[in-house]
């Protein structure tokens, strides 16, 4: 943290001065206040509260159940624990497998372009249309290809006689790994982007140091690029992880408020249990355990790496 | 610098693989969007057989698709608008001033990323209708302004982020330049210190605006069938008594049009903006 | 415009802050039986989709709203919502309190929303008010609510399952329409052939409400409840188990295209049939709008009751269908007493019946969906004889859900390739019902 003058000033205006960064500042806090942090608590009482169907009209009537919803979830021997056990299961793999493979296709690509030759701009550009569409766009679109019947991906696969064209892939297993590939189609260019940006921050005497010293391609990207881009790396991966983690809009487009077990992932589980089965306590007693759990992951991601939030 | 041969090959892999995987979802969506409903439902073919745009009329009236993009338009610029605006101030601040609680403030602000949407969903939605009946009026439940007030929270750690970085690499002399000029600390920012962020200032707006155009969680349950947006409006393509995939389709490219035209325009300042504040 | 949001937001959130603490109740502003029941008020109606789609309804319905508005005054401002949004917008009407005056229901879901206590209880004299009890048909009515407690919604249109069959694919295969499951079975496979893409049933496979419904009619057939009498779930007794196992061996067995496990949007299984690559489709009646617009006419398909086992009970639908419901705190519960009763009275119905394709609620009115007379009456056949009511309790739609889905799966798998056994089957509906009793 680079350490800040305030600007002096002669005369009666220091406490105005002084006050100055917290109406800067207030809007942002009103609005956070309203949308996220009271919400929040809200949220947190209602794990705690039995607030189901027989309640929703009045919900403030609904039976203190104390810690019964984290009970349930927790208890892993039981039906309904199990799945949410699988649930998460389900979203942590999914979490690593979307974020590594966006990592690795945002980074070549981050390093492939950043290089001067012709179309460059043409790459780029091309690039960040999955990014630059709505999210329910490029879904709709990769759901159609999915179809069993009539969608590219099986006739693809048919006239390459890999299989008989006759694979489901949006029931049973293959559904998680679609869900995969749709999310890694849709957010690697995020990572790309940010990488980009970093490399352009690079100064470029750096490699000219290096490349008079005789070092190779792959060897600069080893110890010059790699090294300078950990800053970019950490902020990144830590972003696409929440985003991926909490991701909703991928399964709940592609299958809806009820998808196959394989991609049940955990944001869609909860809106299960709170708009399907009706059962908002235990659906925010889920919830509540997620955040805890984000707030554990991400704590420890950054005390490890040594590296509190930039402005923390 | 030369590149050696093992370089070459990695470029042509790794374009020729992104290419395809980007391009062919793309590709799908143009041409389905060109073909007679027979033809979408048959076999898969990589050429549409027959071309016809009667999809892109058909779209407006199988669900009234006109109102969800004037809902989603309203929605989206308003709440960029006033997120850019909220960011500004708050940036500024968090940038050049040290003040008590501003570790916390940043802390907290970003930690809202992390909230899972689906945790304040419903509080949320029971908070507008509790506000709305004070009130005594509807205000936020169901309207455009709790959508618009609900987005532009969305975008706002991220853009107040962005901004400060943005703002820390504009020399701090030329505020003071100015305030010893005797201009406030509004003018100066908005006279002295914007200007000068104005790559910052787009590439958050586009962030913000691409943040609220995509949502599909708060959508699904905060509008009414008067205020409903595309995110969930295109969706009823698929409910009607067809499955009329060449107008999911042909609907799905007028959606994204704009966006991705907007974006792809102002992508520069975007990695500008990036470069110099999310990214140091 | 940001200088005026601001200082609202501000108090919005101080409000809010005192508004989740004090926890209001009911929204205070209605005056119930007000007078003002004449002309100059205006109701809002949500209307579910009935026809084939939204645009379509709007038509149907706007002339007849006139129609009410120059009778009453009352001024209707008409709301068609598609069925995937419905419930969860009454749900949310429920929670916020602000819903709009009339609504159309799923009639499954009668039981559920009258737990939450949002809706008016047609009691003895909005009974009156809409015409009497005795104007409806006693199967339809009993779908309002729970047993006991006064009806919160009424029935608008009927619908009951039958079984479409393809009369040109039958005569050429030299069969009749099957009154026995055994004889459908053999009737499938012998109008199945894969290689051509045609197949004897159609299926929407991937429809939890379906794999729901022909489970329970399945069940019903074996003579099985999914509740016992105290309202507990009771989800694997053998006749659940058979019920189940009944609807899966279609695909089991494979009669039924493997791609219809993703069918699931409510048209593709007709649309099948309609093309002539199913010979036969077990649906509502108002599959005839799909089929219709698939091009198929009238005269090309037949329908009967949907059969049973040999030796087992003849239950050959549940009586499905739209109600009609008013929401509590409504300030204008005369003028949707009267709409409902509009809406319900033989003239209407018969008017409305032919394009969604309804059954009449009225006792003793003649069905005029089709202009097919064997296809009416053998549907007015089955409601007044061969239907049930799905449960009455109030987690009808837990149930719904956690076993149309668990059907869903074992659909599936049967799909690709491992026919589920007994013992799966009674495992998946194991779990399911265990969800219901944590959730209760």
């Amino acid at each position: 943290m680079t350490s800040r003058p305030t600007v002096k000033r002669a005369g009666g205006r220091g406490n105005a001065r002084r006050l100055t960064p917290y109406f800067l500042i207030a809007p942002a806090i009103i609005l956070e206040l309203l949308i996220h942090i009271l919400p929040m608590i809200v949220g947190v009482w209602m794990s705690f509260v039995g607030l189901t169907q027989a309640f929703i009209a009045n919900w403030s009537t609904a039976p203190w159940k104390g810690l019964s919803s984290y009970k349930l979830a927790l208890d892993f021997s039981s039906p309904i624990g199990n799945s949410f056990l699988h649930s998460f299961e389900v979203t942590c793999l999914y979490t690593v497998l979307v974020v590594g493979c966006a990592w690795f296709l945002g980074m070549s690509a981050a390093l492939v372009l950043h290089r001067n030759f012709r179309g460059r701009g043409f790459f780029r550009t091309l690039f960040l249309v999955p990014y630059a569409m709505p999210i329910y766009t490029g879904i709709m679109t990769w759901s159609f290809m999915l179809q069993r019947d009539n969608g590219l991906v099986n006739h693809v696969l048919k006239s390459l006689g890999l299989t008989n064209g006759d694979s489901f892939w949006l029931i049973g297993s293959n559904a998680f790994w679609s869900m995969v590939i749709i999310a890694v189609w849709r957010s690697w260019p995020f990572a790309f982007l940010m990488l980009l940006a970093g490399l352009q921050n690079i100064p470029d005497d750096v490699y000219d140091a290096a490349s008079v010293d005789g070092a190779g391609i792959w060897k600069q990207i080893r110890y010059i690029t790699m090294p300078a881009l950990r800053p970019v790396n950490l902020v990144m991966v830590l972003m696409l992880f929440l985003w991926t983690f909490n991701d909703f809009n991928t399964p709940f487009v592609l299958f809806g408020a009820q998808p196959p077990k394989s991609a049940d992932i955990i944001s869609v589980h909860i809106y299960g249990a709170s708009f399907v089965n009706w059962d908002f306590g235990f659906g925010s007693a889920m919830s509540v355990l997620l955040l805890a759990f984000l707030l554990v992951v991400t704590g420890a991601y950054l005390l490890i790496f040594n590296r509190r939030s930039r402005r923390a | 610098m030369r590149e050696p041969l093992s370089f070459k090959v990695f470029r042509v892999v790794i374009l020729t693989v992104l290419t395809l995987f980007v391009l062919v979802p793309m590709w799908v969506l143009f041409t389905s969007s060109v073909k007679p409903l027979g033809d979408v439902q048959g076999k898969f073919e990589w050429w549409p057989s027959h071309v016809t745009f009667q999809p892109f009329k058909d779209i407006w009236s199988t669900v009234p698709l006109g109102k969800y993009f004037l809902n989603s338009v309203i929605v989206c610029s308003i709440s960029m608008v006033l997120s850019v605006i909220v960011a500004i101030f708050a940036g500024y601040a968090v940038s050049r001033w040290t003040f008590r609680g501003r570790s916390v403030f940043t802390t907290t602000i970003l930690s809202t990323q992390m909230f899972p949407g689906i945790l304040f969903l419903l509080p949320l939605f029971l908070l507008f209708v509790n506000i709305d009946k004070a009130l005594g009026f509807t205000l936020l439940y169901q309207t455009r302004v709790g959508l618009i007030v609900t987005y532009l929270t969305f975008s706002l750690p991220f853009a107040i982020w962005m901004l400060a970085g943005y703002f820390d690499g504009i020399p701090r002399e030329l505020d003071e330049a100015a305030r010893v000029d005797g201009a406030s600390t509004l003018t100066t920012l908005l006279r002295v210190v914007l200007p000068a962020a104005r790559p910052g200032v787009i590439a958050v707006a586009v962030y913000s605006f691409m943040t609220s155009w995509g949502e599909v969680l708060f959508a699904s349950q905060m509008t009414s069938p008067k205020t409903q947006t595309l995110s969930i409006g295109l969706q009823s393509y698929s409910t009607q008594i067809n499955v009329y995939w060449n107008q999911v389709m042909a609907a799905s490219l007028v959606v994204s049009v704009p966006v991705v035209l907007a974006f792809l325009l102002l992508q520069r300042y975007l990695v500008a903006g990036l470069t110099a504040g999310a990214v140091k | 415009m940001k200088t005026r949001l601001i200082p609202a937001l501000v108090v919005a959130a101080m409000v809010a802050s005192t508004a989740a603490c004090g926890g209001s109740s009911g929204s205070g502003s209605s005056d119930g039986g007000g007078g003002d029941s004449g002309s100059g008020t205006t109701l809002t109606y949500w209307a579910s989709n009935q026809g084939s789609s939204i645009d379509v309804d709007k038509k149907v319905l706007g002339p007849e709203l006139k129609k009410f508005e120059k009778q009453t005054g009352i001024k209707v401002d008409l709301q068609v919502i598609g069925w995937p949004d419905l419930l969860n917008k009454i749900l949310a009407a429920t929670s916020s309190g602000k819903g709009p005056d009339v609504l159309n229901i799923g009639n499954t879901w009668a039981p559920s929303l009258q737990a939450t206590g949002a809706f008016l209880p047609f009691d003895s004299s909005a009974l009156t008010a809409i015409g009497g009890k005795s104007k409806f048909v006693p199967a339809s009515f009993a779908t309002g609510g729970v047993k006991g407690k006064d009806p919160t919604s009424v029935p608008l249109y009927s619908l009951v399952y039958g079984l479409y069959y393809n009369k040109k694919m039958f005569a050429e295969a030299g069969l009749k329409p099957p009154t026995t499951w055994e004889e459908l079975q053999t009737d499938a496979r012998k109008l199945t052939d894969a290689d051509k893409g045609t197949y004897g049933m159609a299926m929407e496979g991937g429809s939890y409400t379906e794999s729901v419904h022909f489970s329970f009619i399945f069940g019903q057939q074996h003579g099985a409840d999914p509740f016992d009498s105290s309202g507990k779930p009771n989800f694997t007794s053998p006749g659940m188990v058979a019920g189940v196992k009944q609807y899966v061996d279609l695909m089991s067995n494979k009669v039924v295209n493997p791609s219809s496990v993703q069918y699931k949007n409510g048209p593709e299984a007709p649309g099948d049939f309609a093309k002539g690559k199913a010979a036969m489709l077990m649906s509502q009646n108002n599959a005839d709008n799909t089929l219709v617009a698939d091009g198929m006419k009238t005269s090309e398909y037949g329908v009967v009751a949907i059969p049973a086992p040999t030796g087992k009970k003849d239950t050959a639908s549940f009586v499905a269908g739209i109600n009609m419901s008013v929401f509590k705190n409504t300030k204008h519960k005369d003028a949707a007493l009267k709409f409902v009763k509009f809406m319900t009275s033989p003239a209407e119905q018969k008017i409305l019946d032919v394009p969604f394709a309804a059954l009449p609620v009225n006792a003793g009115a003649t069905p005029n969906f089709t202009k097919n007379a064997a296809e009416a009456k053998t549907f007015q056949n089955i409601l007044a004889t061969k239907a049930v009511p799905l449960p009455l309790v109030a987690n009808e739609s837990q149930y719904e859900t956690n076993v149309g889905n668990a059907v869903n799966q074992l659909i599936a798998q049967a799909a690709t390739g491992k026919a589920p056994s007994e013992s799966d089957i009674k495992a998946a509906l194991q779990q399911a019902q265990d969800k219901m009793a944590s959730a209760g």
